[in-house]
């Protein structure tokens, strides 16, 4: 047993984090939210090009041929740098919809708990549906998802993405925790107050580790669930990643006060996206409801 | 990441498996939890079986008398014997996991000599003198003074929380030896004999109202130079190696245990109708994620600690954190799904839930584990 990522791993998350320093900084993010979170095609054929899509596409399919575990690693590096956009459906939509693994076309699905949509407008497909719906706009709480209320027509065929479909979206959720505990250690580190920074006092410092200690947690979780693909364990790791993602953004932004508060700081993007992945390919009710279940077919040595 | 087990592994567990299966029930009635002189020889009977079967000081060094196992096989150690209800270390706890490693780490040839094979054989048992009535958090700021007459040290104080001292041979003794120093650098390490002249045992008795540990008074006892492991004035470092023993193995086999009592909870809930209630339901399905991940993350520290060559790191922090707060859960979980009953000490899970309040408390509290993860993990400056 070796649980730690292989040095293959280690250098794919490296990359696929470079490329996005290099391609979505900081300007860019602030574009998207300017942009209404409209999608920058030209990016989301790059990140095809990259591979982000066809990552688990056999080779012989032209895809990429690897596994579960580096595409958590991928998107745990998208969710950190709050890459906008249907990642998660358009990735299982990989040759399963033309131009999905290519990133020439954007998918996404009725992966919401009710009836929004996420980036209809974008769309060129929804993932299990035909022909793509019409739906009425709707004003969203998250600025980079923009939202659609639409009903689906074929009865919204995702039941069998759903588990893939909460890891991956765990793995974003954990890259966006893992970000907030950097900007709050680093405004923590810099920001002073009664003649020290603010990261020398114990309550502010308390809330770093607890965040940092929901983090790693999720983190385990979604990688042991990465490799296992036991359905527990992904309804664990939807389950924590969500929670560190929310109270992250949240402690993050109790750590940065007043400037927390405001639109310039990015902390309320990871919140609100963290808010919309929480309901996206399964809730905590449902994973709690799924785990206890489990919890009664277990073997017991007494 | 890699979570499969090598040919090798898988053979030592079932080897190991094979061994738990026909020992175990020719061990004699566990004692009362009370019963100290009871528990010592029973904790020392399971020890000596361990030894003479080859699993003692699994994951000590060779050199030191053990077998030099990896930690994935101390996990599969750990694993195995807490699935198969084993007896817990016990009284055996502190040789084994606290003062035996550092006297492996630290000590000389001959203090090697002197005193692992009889832990290792269970023959011995040490007790923890590391906490003082005032010093609490800031284990730094100990009072027990040694002064220094020929060939022996002169200890007077008093130590608190020592678990075993009624019954124990030895003592890891933390005591400053240089009173004008800085705090963290006047303390020496020594290895004192619990029969010599001067110490007094008091036990203590705990909320859950059993007599779980002692304080230990010490008046003028005399202890041999030759007992001090590592440098005069060295000990702080000395105890650093030890605390991180303590977090990086010590809790490892109780996420096994917590997971089964989980399942226990559940069965129980099932039974007596608690289960329809679902703020309960969804407890213990949240409860089964977070152990399902505490265990992964031993896995995680396991194989990082592989890496890095055996010695565990901060992250035994991040991990004591949550695990310490998600038993305190589980047990109020447990309070729930026996109702009323959860009033009566009767209900073993009623002692344990009192137990588990010192989960927080003990090696080091919460607050004290969150600056380490503050500030030695993070970065974030000192505090004052």
């Amino acid at each position: 047993m070796d649980f730690q990522p292989t040095q293959d791993q280690r250098d794919l998350r490296a990359g696929v984090r470079d490329l996005l320093a290099g391609r979505y900084g900081r300007e860019a993010l602030r574009a998207s939210v300017d942009a209404g979170g409209a999608l920058d095609r030209d990016l989301w054929r790059e990140l095809g090009g990259a591979g982000l899509f066809a990552l688990r596409l056999p080779e012989e399919r032209g895809g990429v041929g690897l596994g579960l575990p580096e595409a958590v690693l991928v998107f745990e590096e998208a969710g950190r740098a709050l890459l906008p956009g249907p990642l998660v459906a358009t990735h299982l939509a990989a040759g399963a919809v033309p131009g999905a693994a290519e990133g020439t076309a954007v998918v996404t699905a009725f992966d919401l708990d009710g009836p929004l949509v996420a980036h209809l407008g974008d769309a060129d497909a929804v993932l299990g549906e035909d022909p793509l719906p019409a739906g009425t706009p709707v004003r969203s709480a998250d600025p980079l998802t923009p939202l659609w209320r639409a009903e689906p027509a074929g009865g919204a065929q995702v039941d069998a993405y759903r588990e893939e479909g909460a890891l991956l979206t765990a793995a974003l959720q954990v890259g966006s925790a893992l970000r907030t505990v950097e900007l709050a250690v680093r405004y923590a580190g810099e920001r002073e107050q009664f003649g020290q920074p603010i990261g020398a006092f114990q309550a502010v410092k308390h809330l770093c580790a607890d965040m940092l200690v929901r983090a790693e947690v999720a983190r385990t979780a979604v990688y042991a669930a990465a490799v296992t693909a036991d359905g527990a364990e992904v309804a664990a790791a939807k389950l924590l990643a969500d929670e560190a993602a929310l109270r992250g953004a949240r402690d993050c932004l109790q750590v940065h006060g007043g400037m927390g508060f405001t639109w310039e700081a990015d902390v309320h993007l990871h919140l609100k996206r963290a808010w919309v992945r929480a309901r996206q390919w399964g809730t905590a009710a449902r994973a709690e409801e799924f785990l206890a279940e489990r919890l009664l077919e277990e073997a017991v040595v007494p | 990441m890699d979570l499969t087990y090598t040919e090798e592994e898988r053979d030592f567990r079932a080897r190991l498996r094979e061994w738990l299966g026909k020992t175990l029930p020719e061990l004699p009635a566990r004692p009362s939890p009370d019963d100290w002189p009871g528990r010592r020889a029973y904790d020392l009977g399971w020890q000596r079986r361990l030894h003479d079967a080859g699993y003692a000081g699994l994951h000590w060094p060779v050199d030191a008398g053990g077998r030099g196992a990896t930690p994935t096989q101390h996990l599969i150690f750990l694993e195995e014997t807490e699935r198969a209800g084993a007896p817990y270390v016990g009284a055996n706890f502190v040789g084994l996991l606290h003062a035996g490693p550092t006297i492996a780490a630290e000590g000389t040839a001959g203090q090697r000599a002197r005193w692992l094979p009889p832990v290792l054989r269970g023959d011995e048992v040490w007790c923890q003198g590391f906490s003082e009535p005032g010093a609490g958090s800031d284990l730094a700021s100990l009072r027990t003074r040694a002064v220094r007459d020929g060939d022996a040290y002169v200890v007077t104080g008093s130590k608190i929380w020592t678990s075993h001292a009624e019954v124990a041979d030895w003592c890891e003794l933390l005591v400053r030896t240089d009173p004008q120093a800085p705090k963290h650098r006047g303390i020496s390490w020594l290895a004192m004999p619990m029969d010599a002249p001067g110490i007094t045992v008091r036990p203590l008795r705990t909320l859950a109202g059993s007599a779980e540990f002692a304080e230990v008074f010490l008046d003028e006892v005399r202890i041999p130079v030759a007992n001090r492991v590592g440098e005069e004035n060295d000990g702080w470092r000395v105890t650093m190696v030890t605390l991180s023993f303590e977090r990086g193995t010590a809790f490892v086999g109780e996420v096994v245990a917590c997971r089964r009592t989980l399942a226990l909870l559940a069965r129980t809930a099932k039974a007596n109708g608690r289960w329809d209630d679902p703020v309960l339901r969804r407890t213990l399905g949240r409860l089964n994620g977070e152990f399902g991940a505490l265990w992964r993350l031993t896995q995680w520290n396991v194989s990082e600690a592989q890496r890095s060559g055996g010695v565990p790191g901060t992250g035994g922090s991040v991990f004591k954190l949550a695990y310490s707060h998600a038993r305190q859960e589980l047990y109020d979980a447990a309070a729930e799904v026996l109702g009323a009953d959860s009033l009566s000490l009767e209900e073993e899970w009623t002692l344990d839930r009192l137990s588990s309040l010192s989960y927080t408390i003990a090696a080091g509290t919460s607050q004290i584990q969150r600056n380490i993860v503050a500030e030695r993990i993070l970065g974030l400056p000192k505090g004052r």
